[in-house]
């Protein structure tokens, strides 16, 4: 018996299991992203052959308007998700860990544009928007201000609002998220806050977030990470226009590797955007060494 | 006391059925849309059609050869989900039940490359793909939606496996059984909702993707839903009435499944986000 038991676990047959899924993805992912590195030192153009010229590339990228504004436009897309969607989800999650019933219908409702394709929700969006035919007509014709233009059509506000859409379907799924932590605070801890004279901003400021602190830091510094790499929304919705205005590094990246078959240009431009959220990740471990709370 | 609790409620329900209206509000819009004819929908734009027209949904259907991408779809989803349950489960086995020595480092691979953004390696991915002949082919996609789907379904595999007692795997290593039998007759039945979290989540996340298939996808043909629906949306984009009815097949798949496994999806996509 023991004999068997010992057999059962000799771990000779274990790496047989992980070996294939392994296999694949250091394939698919670990050996391009390698690669990669030295693409973005070359001038390959997608064919032919390349020459290696250095960090040509980069220096290419940084005096390029083009691209700055896209990394410009990047910046403002991390501002806005780091206090829209974080605003309404916190506010939300807690209101909603007070409701004792129907609470978790709400929770199914916010959720549901999370789960659906992001090209349907740009386009849905891209509709509503419309200000001839769309519902911002409809609320402009009874006195909303701002709707009679066409919010996607005009550089100044076509960035905000792809910001807006994109943030349409994230941030139930950020309250889902938060709530989950918010109830994992002890009611001991609201309890003794009320007996102390807390009242309900209070209970919220000092046992509401620091109890969800490392949830709540995490998500921001994904959310700030995702600011970095967002294509679908701004493909779906603009493709960059009007005049640029919200282009991003993604999309510089889609047209200087697909339309403009600047390979080594564009692999360059996916480092730069990987090293951007590497800083992210960097500025919070900073952060946190230098003993902040988070 | 309980209608002034009440009252002290209201602003409160106030507040969260205006976020419920706008959440799904505009899909509502969108379902009555797709049943207007297309003067009903130059006039009201948001509310109940006048008339249901249902022949939107087969005339955009016929413009669009929707059902052919609703086929190309379904496969890439199905062929995803196979390998990913399968070599994505043995593994989460062995890293949990078995660990060898290693089984830190590969979780640590998985966690660190799994962050690393699809724009690091798409262009060299793009050319490697098409030396091997694997733009426009589903095996190609499919081989990158196993690789992109497997940290995380490793990971929440991991964790309901971690779960089941190893108690119950030792009885029945003493009753005789074999590794295989132990894994579809004790394991299996003991952690399958995990492997159905998992399954759905895959499923739905193929269903929805986008980018890799814009990219990789670009004979009409082999169209999935999505690249589908954005040509579509881009040539009859003047017609709402028609771009609605797509946009309504293109969720409903998506939508039913969510609507029957809600408590999978919102678990199963939280937890995941938290611990991969």
């Amino acid at each position: 018996m023991q004999k068997r038991k010992k057999k059962f676990y000799a771990k000779r047959g274990a790496w047989l299991f992980i070996l294939p899924i392994l296999t694949l993805h250091v394939a698919t992912i670990l050996v391009p992203a390698t690669v990669g590195l030295y693409f973005s030192l070359t001038d390959w153009s997608g064919f032919g052959s390349a020459s290696f010229i250095g960090l040509e590339n980069y220096r290419a990228l940084l005096t390029d308007a083009e691209f700055l504004q896209s990394l410009r436009n990047n910046l403002k897309w991390l501002a806005f998700f780091a206090i829209v969607p974080f605003s309404i989800a916190l506010t939300t999650a807690f209101l909603l860990s007070q409701v004792k019933r129907g609470g978790y219908a709400y929770r199914i409702a916010y959720f549901v544009p999370y789960v659906l394709p992001s090209v349907v929700i740009g386009s849905l969006w891209k509709f509503i928007l419309n200000p001839d035919s769309g519902i911002t007509a409809i609320l402009s014709n009874f006195g909303v201000p701002g709707l009679d233009k066409a919010l996607l059509g005009q550089p100044s506000t076509a960035l905000l609002t792809i910001a807006f859409v994109d943030n349409w379907h994230y941030w139930g799924f950020l309250a889902t998220i938060l709530l989950v932590a918010l109830q994992s605070v002890s009611p001991d801890l609201y309890e003794a806050a009320r007996i102390d004279g807390a009242n309900l901003r209070q209970q919220f400021k000092y046992v509401t977030i620091p109890g969800i602190r490392p949830t709540l830091v995490f998500m921001l510094m994904m959310t700030c990470i995702w600011s970095f790499l967002v294509f679908e929304y701004v493909w779906v919705m603009s493709q960059g226009g009007p005049a640029g205005s919200t282009e991003v590094m993604a999309t510089y990246l889609y047209k200087a590797a697909f339309r403009e078959f600047s390979a080594g240009l564009a692999a360059a431009a996916g480092l730069t955007m990987t090293l951007s959220a590497a800083m992210v990740i960097g500025a919070f471990l900073v952060l946190r060494k230098r003993g902040w709370e988070i | 006391m309980n209608t002034r609790k009440f009252f002290l409620a209201l602003p409160r329900h106030f507040f969260l059925t205006i976020l419920v209206i706008l959440a799904i509000g505009p899909l509502f819009v969108l379902v009555f849309n797709s049943l207007k004819s297309r003067t009903n929908l130059g006039e009201d734009p948001v509310g109940f059609p006048d008339r249901l027209i249902f022949g939107n949904y087969s005339s955009a259907v016929e413009q669009s050869d929707f059902l052919n991408s609703m086929t190309n779809s379904l496969i890439l989803a199905g062929l995803t989900v196979g390998p990913v349950l399968i070599l994505g489960g043995l593994a989460a086995y062995s890293l949990s039940r078995i660990q060898p020595r290693g089984t830190g480092a590969v979780m640590a691979y998985m966690l660190g490359v799994s962050t690393l953004p699809l724009w690091l390696y798409i262009v060299p991915l793009f050319y490697y793909w098409k030396t091997l002949g694997l733009i426009n082919s589903f095996l190609g996609l499919v081989i990158l939606y196993t690789a992109f789907n497997s940290p995380f379904a490793i990971f929440l595999l991991r964790s309901f496996l971690l779960k089941v007692p190893r108690e119950v795997e030792e009885a029945a290593v003493i009753d005789g059984a074999s590794r295989i039998q132990i894994i579809t007759r004790v394991i299996l039945p003991l952690t399958w909702t995990g492997f159905l979290t998992v399954g759905l989540l895959v499923a739905v996340a193929v269903w929805g993707e986008f980018q890799v298939a814009l990219i990789f996808i670009s004979d009409p043909e082999k169209f999935p839903v999505t690249t589908a629906f954005f040509a579509f949306q881009q040539q009859f984009g003047n017609d709402w009435t028609l771009t609605s009815a797509i946009a309504v097949l293109t969720i409903l798949p998506v939508l039913a499944l969510f609507l029957s496994f809600q408590r999978k999806f919102t678990e199963g996509l939280t937890q995941g986000s938290i611990k991969a």
